[in-house]
């Protein structure tokens, strides 16, 4: 590994923050590459590279937590946070003897040569290659953005009850956004983007630079013609994959265990209950292969898996981090996250997604006298005391007689977590999870995250347009 | 590796990446560190939940090759940390196009205000952590005692930070200042029979003497969550729209996003060739600020190395200037506004001084007490704001208001518009501005707008 530590170095930090008698400790070493690359106006006007490492120090005593890091792995430095972090406990040190062990893990991203470490040339391309096709799309397309980012993390993680774990992650993603005008009229835009635990293989023969220009051009293009959307509550169908944005904000972050724990989540005490029709069962995943929300192990060193939040409609589960876990006497979820060893682990997601139904998609919009279908999303938020949400649809079209007619402009769709998916009257059998490109902020910490949804249709939902 | 280097050679160590660069063949750079200590305390009904507290450093450096640029960053400032900082950034060079309107700032824009701006405070390094304990305590015990509807809390949080940052470039610019800021918050939670609510309130300063009252911040934060109870989904309607200073302050950050210089250039704001134009009712005056004394948005220099200024953006409803860093203003052919923005590295992105829009003469109860039926927007949610076509559709909560005063709470509706319409229909402006923060804005009152409930 990138550290050069051993393995009586650990447990001598270890000692060290438990020095103070905490109940638990744990050492997050972080070594992070990271390369971005974008392109405006066809011009390649940036391109970086850059390197950051630190180490993260957690000491838990009771319910309170002591946090110190540092960005210099000298011995001295390590054990001065170590220190630091010890102070919340108060009492003689407890712990003698740790065993570290490395457990059994995942091998999810069987990444040989991570994109961070090929050549800086091939992956500029990728977004000379994003920029040419979307202007060559439709020549209504007179502005084009592309950025390409890949990072390679290595991660340590050692804790005092005995794991000991190292992950190499490497993620890569690619975004283009292009502007669309007609006869000298306002502009419309489109985005598309997406990636993966992946190889750089991926982008030249998957998800290939076209694939996503097209998108993005095709999106802006069909804007041209949106009409106002309409106001109030009606019936939704949400196209599948990237709209499985709902499934993260309605129900995903209100399930997060400290929040139940501290009892103020609108799920809070609602375990074994119907929060939704009996059609939706809600998994989150962090063991999918290659994803950008999988994980080998979590930040806190525990094996990641694939947890049933919702089955047939009934509460079944939280997502669980160390503490919580402890404190709530559950087993662990393997859904302790953090942004990078300056952030405090919490419960997070993963991949979310709806298990597939029966209906057939297009039987779906056949059964939709008057609605909404909304194909794609901006991002969404969540109050989760209330449990109201809102996510924004950047691409949605009337549904007129069962079928889909004109395109409409953005509109923000709001609806209540425990209630919402209790209208959701048919589930398609179409599930399909987004390209890869989520991103989940909780109290200042963003970590890559993943989605899914069959089409789902849900019958009131309330839609916050002007007409 | 380790980081030898005390904080006052960071100057020195920022020149001497510069000269590097220069040597290995770079025809300009620009080199940034930061560095930072930080302390954050969370207290939860009543007890310490976590206490965090760790310093960390860092430095950029961006270069050009005649008009091809390339960057790089580290957190590893030891010796070899440095001569791979620049030779990463040089290696990029190759790699990027010529760009005719990159560059740095012209050797006449450089420079920096003179003089304290007030964005430190000694005390704040100094504080002792039990005292910011205890402040957050009686922040939260303020709030908990407040009602006996408070009923849970997410906790109150004491927070300080310690900074210093540097900037030199081959220009031949070198500067740097501290700054330091701590701030307290307290989120509750109330509860009525099924209706469960949370709000928060902060305050936020320089200096640990500027921070207001903790119990003051808790009771805010206590009535705030107490008035969200029992809230209803009302009827899809037209409606007038107040924004509470709090929600207002978002709708200044979308006029920045309008008027950003990058985005103009591409095309990509409605504000786009408006210059001059009527943007706005004759109440709406928007300016940017980077030189008020011992505020959030001061800064002596910008990230360019070009001074802070005032610049007029919206002037009695016309809009003025756009805000400019010195890409942005070659490709318009103006002048930078000295609002050069970035992280560590990459080319220069814009960002703001203190950006507000000014008061006007009526209370908020004056500018409710003339209304009939309308909306007054305590929180807003999402990001359903599209500054190409100045769409504007948002979740809302807040208070209905009848004849002339607030009545009953609602939530889970949207409130949608345009945001030209929205500006042009800014029909009040209220005496209340505030700084709690680089964005501010009084309460704003908007004509009419579609609130999207049942």
């Amino acid at each position: 590994m990138r550290f050069n530590i051993t393995r009586q170095d650990l447990e001598g930090y270890l000692a060290e923050a438990l020095s103070h008698g905490g109940d638990y400790a744990d050492l997050y070493f972080e070594y992070l590459l990271t390369s971005s690359i974008s392109i405006d106006e066809s011009m390649v006007k940036s391109a970086a590279q850059g390197v950051s490492m630190g180490v993260g120090v957690r000491v838990i005593a009771g319910e309170r937590t002591g946090y110190a890091y540092s960005d210099d792995l000298s011995p001295e430095k390590i054990k001065k946070a170590a220190r630091v972090a010890a102070y919340i406990a108060s009492g003689p040190s407890k712990v003698e003897k740790f065993d570290l062990n490395e457990g059994v893990k995942h091998n999810l991203y069987p990444v040989l040569t991570a994109p961070t470490e090929t050549a800086f040339a091939e992956r500029v391309d990728l977004v000379k290659r994003a920029d040419r096709a979307a202007r060559a799309y439709d020549p209504r397309i007179f502005q084009v953005q592309a950025v390409y980012a890949d990072n390679l993390r290595y991660v340590l993680v050692a804790t005092s009850d005995g794991v000991l774990s190292m992950d190499r992650q490497p993620l890569a993603r690619m975004s283009v956004f292009a502007l669309a005008r007609k006869d000298g009229g306002a502009p419309q835009r489109g985005h598309a983007g997406g990636g993966g635990r992946v190889e750089l293989d991926f982008f030249l023969h998957e998800k290939t630079p076209e694939h996503f220009a097209a998108e993005a051009a095709r999106e802006a293009v069909a804007m041209l013609d949106a009409v106002d959307a309409p106001a109030g509550e009606m019936t939704v169908v949400l196209g599948p994959g990237w709209p499985g944005i709902l499934l993260h904000e309605a129900v995903g972050h209100g399930l997060e265990a400290d929040f139940n724990r501290k009892g103020v989540s609108a799920f809070s005490g609602r375990m074994g209950q119907k929060v939704a029709s009996e059609l939706c069962t809600v998994i989150d995943d962090g063991t999918i292969n290659s994803r950008r929300g999988s994980l080998n192990v979590d930040d806190e060193g525990n094996t990641t898996q694939r947890n049933v939040l919702i089955e047939n409609g009934v509460l079944r589960g939280y997502l669980q981090d160390k503490l919580s876990s402890t404190l709530m006497h559950q087993e662990a979820t393997g859904s302790g996250r953090r942004e990078s060893y300056a952030h405090i682990p919490m419960p997070r997601m993963t991949n979310t997604f709806m298990m597939a139904g029966e209906s057939d998609p297009e039987e779906i919009i056949r059964s939709v006298p008057k609605g909404l279908y909304c194909v794609n999303f901006g991002g969404g938020q969540v109050d989760i005391t209330s449990g109201n949400f809102v996510f924004s649809a950047s691409e949605s079209y009337f549904i007129e007689d069962g079928k889909l007619t004109r395109p409409v402009r953005n509109a923000t769709l709001i609806g209540n977590g425990p209630e919402t998916l209790k209208y959701v009257s048919m589930v398609g059998n179409d599930l399909r999870l987004d390209e890869g490109i989520g991103v989940c902020g909780k109290e200042g910490q963003s970590v890559p995250v993943g989605v899914g949804i069959p089409t789902l249709k849900i019958d009131r939902m309330t839609v916050g347009g002007t007409a | 590796m380790s980081a030898n280097h005390p904080a006052n050679h960071l100057l020195e160590l920022a020149r001497d990446v510069v000269k590097q660069a220069r040597a290995a063949g770079a025809t300009g750079a620009e080199c940034t560190m930061a560095e930072g200590e930080e302390f954050s305390a969370n207290v939860r009904m009543r007890e310490v939940e976590n206490l965090k507290e760790a310093g960390s450093r860092g430095a950029g450096l961006r270069i050009l090759i005649g008009k091809k640029t390339g960057a790089s960053s580290t957190s590893d400032l030891s010796k070899e940390g440095v001569a791979h900082l620049v030779k990463s950034a040089i290696e990029l060079a190759d790699l990027t196009s010529e760009d005719p309107h990159a560059g740095l700032p012209d050797d006449d824009e450089f420079g920096a205000i003179a003089g304290d701006l007030g964005l430190y405070s000694e005390d704040v390094a100094t504080l002792d952590p039990a005292l910011k304990i205890s402040t957050a305590k009686r922040g939260e015990e303020a709030a908990l005692t407040a009602d006996p509807r408070i009923v849970n809390s997410e906790g109150a949080s004491f927070d300080n930070y310690v900074g210093r940052r540097i900037f030199a470039n081959s220009s031949g610019f070198a500067g740097e200042y501290r700054t330091s800021h701590c701030s307290l918050s307290v989120a509750p939670v109330a509860r009525e029979g099924e209706s469960m609510e949370r709000d928060f309130w902060f305050t936020l300063a320089r200096g640990f003497a500027g921070l207001e009252a903790a119990e003051e911040v808790g009771l805010t934060a206590a009535k705030r969550a107490l008035r969200r109870l029992n809230a209803v989904k009302v009827p899809t309607q037209k409606a007038t729209v107040v924004f509470e200073p709090r929600t207002a302050r978002s709708l200044l950050d979308n006029i920045f996003e309008a008027v950003h210089g990058m985005s103009i250039y591409r095309h990509e704001s409605f504000l786009t060739g408006k210059l001059g134009e009527k943007v706005a009712s004759e109440n709406v005056t928007v300016v940017d600020d980077g030189t008020i004394p011992g505020l959030f948005g001061t800064s002596p220099f910008d990230d360019e190395g070009v001074p802070s200024r005032r610049t007029v953006v919206i002037e009695r409803g016309v809009l003025k200037s756009y805000l400019l860093n010195t890409y942005a203003a070659r490709k318009l052919g103006m002048k930078t506004t000295g609002n050069a923005s970035r992280g560590l590295t990459g080319n220069a992105g814009i960002g703001h001084g203190n950006f507000f829009l000014e008061k006007g003469v009526q209370t908020a109860e004056q500018m409710i007490a003339g209304i009939a039926n309308g909306f007054y927007v305590t929180e807003l949610m999402g990001f359903g704001v599209n500054i190409v076509t100045g769409d504007y559709s948002r979740g809302a909560a807040g208070l209905w208001i009848r004849n002339g005063e607030l009545a009953f709470a609602v939530s889970e509706v949207t409130i949608a518009g345009n945001l030209t319409d929205m500006l042009l229909g800014m029909e009040a402006v209220g005496s209340d501005l505030e700084f709690r923060g680089s964005v501010a804005a009084p309460t704003l009152k908007i004509g009419e707008m579609t609130v999207g409930g049942k």
